[in-house]
């Protein structure tokens, strides 16, 4: 919580005035959007380099789309990490060692709300408060206008060196269009609205999507509903939580750190999973028309399982909707009760201005290493990410990226003017070795140790001199 | 050396868990003051801080905790532990608690503080007679203790004497006493004291403060300025003291010293 002397010296220093509003100059202090996972690790190392950090946070609570209670969290009661500690923790503020591999999301939120705890980070966050926009003023600082969440009282605008942009990305539901959804009779919600099976309880379930996600709301309604469908646009790799007794992700991480060619890699991912999960074709699924690492990796041990169970029916692609019915591409009917669709988020700015990050027609922006915008050297994205691990441990390292250029800038533009000339070349590049598929999310997917390597070499070419 | 991002060893064979005894002093009307997370030395186990260190630290509104690294004092057993899983523990028990802590380390726990550093951004490290290892330390024990020693070179117990640890101020009943009750850290720990890759370097950027006696029987002089080098910095001293200053008869001198500089510096 703010105290009320950080808001009387806010009051105070309203010098500055932008189109005949007043500006409260915030100095050196930098802005981060957001107090969840991405959010709380910038103030965090921002406070390290010696930054002052404001955070807005539109919730009234820390930890974004980890706390439950938020009206944007896209959890539901089962959810649980999909990739193992040691991959998911912050790599300097390790998760229990009591916990399980895979901790369930209500650990996740108690992790962040002690990591906010642990290096007092909650002095900086502003809860209740949303960012309505955000603009560029004189000498690369930023103007920041916010107001109480939901619009009440009046905006106010402050003025920042510097802005971190980590308002998440799996909140703005992705909704396809579908013909004839408007007359179809039957109960439609996005996964975004699934927040525990009593909804599925007795119903006869369409889930639409393979995600982690869709898969999870799968094997619930295969065994809850009365009947469950689970549409998916093609094959996938679906991979074991668990391989050869070990979490599935740290023995292929253990094979991936070898540099071997992607290639050779994927055919050992291939063989693992001929050996553990088997011929997928036997279940009536799809073959996949892909490799492995070339989509978002599904790792879910209980669906081929509920597959061999009956409970589930895999079926193809939806065509159209009907008004009692819903036709898949191979011309079959089905007749659900209620449809779950799981086709996932889309990642939004509304408070910048497209062109501030280089937004094209897609709604994809060009950032150096995902974070980095041309020609606007203080703003930052931070947790912008798809990874083949855990989100954390990579997003830490993006922030310490973020407040060692933020530092360089200040005490050697020399060897920030080589930063720069590297951003505006390479922003838009992508990190991942495998050609991922093409989808909305794809051009953020990233490897894991791809990523992590190419961020290694930032953060030894961005090392602050003593 | 750089911070090492792409951590293989830490994702893909993570330090087994296990239990770990951590003693307390908290005090009375707390101040806000970061808490203390003391390590104690190989060997040694969180009863060498709680005799009189925990209890002063809290006294002076220090929240105060000792770990006893795996294998020590009351903590699980673990025969085959290795200075990353000693360094593990200490994080562990540090992320636990509710504030940033200052880590302190004894004697080879100054080692395992070190790498701790590389893994937990601690509000300050402070290194109480460090030994850092390498074949100059061996020499040292080997000419005060050879009979405490040599078994150790072949994997046996690094046994130390109460002559190597105290001071004579000390009464002789109560230095025996002290010496009967330690135990020994894992043949592999022992033996990376000899041959170790070098700590990363600490993380957030931590104030560092090392210090040590001139009389020290284990530490000899030029390895606790080497130690203190490393950081940049000139080693505090307490002449006339033993290795194990938590437990020597001037006690309270070092401590004062950590408290008075967290005091000072934080």
């Amino acid at each position: 919580m703010s105290t009320f002397s950080d808001q009387e010296s806010h009051e105070s220093s309203a010098t500055l005035w932008r189109d005949g509003r007043p500006v409260y100059d915030r100095g050196g202090t930098v802005c981060v959007i957001g107090a969840g996972a991405s959010g709380l690790t910038a103030i965090k190392n921002l406070k390290e380099y010696g930054f002052g950090a404001d955070c807005y946070e539109r919730e009234t609570g820390v930890g974004g789309a980890w706390n439950w209670r938020h009206d944007r969290s896209p959890v539901y009661a089962s959810t649980h990490l999909i990739s193992s500690k040691p991959l998911t923790e912050y790599p300097d503020f390790p998760m229990p060692d009591n916990w399980p591999d895979y901790p369930h999301h209500s650990q996740l939120l108690s992790y962040l709300e002690q990591y906010a705890d642990h290096f007092d980070l909650r002095p900086h966050i502003w809860f209740g408060t949303e960012v309505v926009r955000v603009e560029p003023a004189d000498g690369d600082r930023w103007d920041v206008t916010t107001r109480s969440t939901g619009g009440y009282g009046a905006e106010r605008t402050s003025r920042y060196a510097a802005v971190v942009v980590a308002n998440g990305h799996n909140w703005s539901p992705k909704l396809p269009a579908y013909e004839g959804l408007d007359e179809f009779r039957g109960q439609v919600i996005h996964a975004s609205a699934y927040k525990d099976a009593t909804q599925l309880r007795g119903k006869r379930v369409l889930v639409v999507g393979a995600g982690n996600t869709g898969c999870d709301i799968a094997v619930e309604a295969g065994q809850q509903a009365a009947r469950c469908w689970h549409s998916t646009r093609r094959g996938y790799w679906y991979a074991p939580k668990y391989a050869f007794g070990r979490p599935a992700d740290q023995v292929g991480d253990a094979a991936g750190a070898y540099r071997l060619p992607l290639r050779v890699r994927q055919w050992m991912f291939h063989q693992m999973l001929k050996l553990t999960v088997g011929d997928l074709t036997r279940f009536g699924l799809p073959r996949p028309d892909h490799k492995v690492f070339e989509t978002h990796p599904i790792v879910n041990s209980h669906l081929v399982h509920s597959i061999g169970h009956g409970s589930i029916t895999p079926v193809p692609d939806v065509a159209r909707f009907r008004r009692n019915s819903v036709t898949l591409v191979d011309g079959q009917e089905v007749e659900p009760d209620l449809v779950v669709l799981a086709t996932g988020y889309l990642p939004r700015f509304e408070f910048l201005a497209p062109e501030v990050l280089g937004i094209d027609t897609s709604g994809r922006p060009a950032l150096y290493l995902n974070a980095f915008p041309r020609r606007h050297p203080t703003l930052a994205v931070a947790g912008l990410l798809q990874p083949d691990s855990g989100l954390f441990p990579i997003v830490h390292w993006q922030t310490v990226a973020i407040a060692r250029w933020l530092r360089l800038r200040e005490n050697a533009p020399d060897r920030a003017r080589a930063f720069t000339a590297r951003v505006d070349a390479e922003a838009g590049t992508r990190w991942h070795s495998a050609k991922v598929k093409e989808s909305t999310r794809h051009w953020f997917e990233i490897g894991h140790i791809d990523y992590l390597r190419a961020l290694q070499r930032t953060l030894d070419e961005l090392e602050v001199p003593a | 050396m750089k911070t090492r991002v792409v951590r293989v060893t830490d994702w893909t064979s993570p330090v087994p868990p296990v239990y770990r005894e951590v003693r307390a002093a908290t005090p009375e009307a707390p101040e806000g003051k970061p808490p203390l997370l003391f390590v104690p030395g190989f060997g040694h186990g969180a009863w060498v801080f709680a005799e009189h260190w925990l209890e002063h630290a809290a006294s002076r509104a220090f929240p105060a905790h000792a770990v006893s690294l795996r294998g020590h004092g009351g903590s699980g057993p673990a025969p085959k532990a290795t200075l990353r899983a000693y360094a593990h523990d200490v994080v562990q028990v540090a992320a636990s608690l509710p504030r940033q802590a200052v880590l302190v380390g004894h004697g080879a726990g100054a080692l395992v503080v070190a790498h701790a550093l590389a893994r937990y951004p601690a509000r300050a490290g402070v290194l109480v007679a460090p030994v850092f290892g390498g074949w100059g330390t061996l020499g040292a024990a080997l000419r005060r203790n050879p009979v405490g020693t040599l078994p150790a070179v072949f994997g046996g117990a690094l046994r130390l004497n109460h002559r190597q640890l105290f001071s004579r101020e000390l009464p002789d009943a109560a230095a025996r006493d002290y010496a009967s009750r330690l135990g020994r850290a894992s043949s592999r720990a022992q033996w990376q004291l000899l041959r170790h890759r070098a700590p990363e370097p600490a993380v957030g950027n931590p104030p560092l403060l090392v210090l040590g006696s001139p009389d020290d029987r284990v530490v000899p002089p030029a390895a606790l300025t080497r130690a203190a080098g490393r950081y940049g910095a000139a080693p505090l001293l307490f002449p006339g003291m033993g290795h194990d200053m938590m437990l020597d008869a001037r006690w309270r001198e070092p401590i004062d010293a950590i408290l008075d500089w967290l005091d000072k510096d934080l």
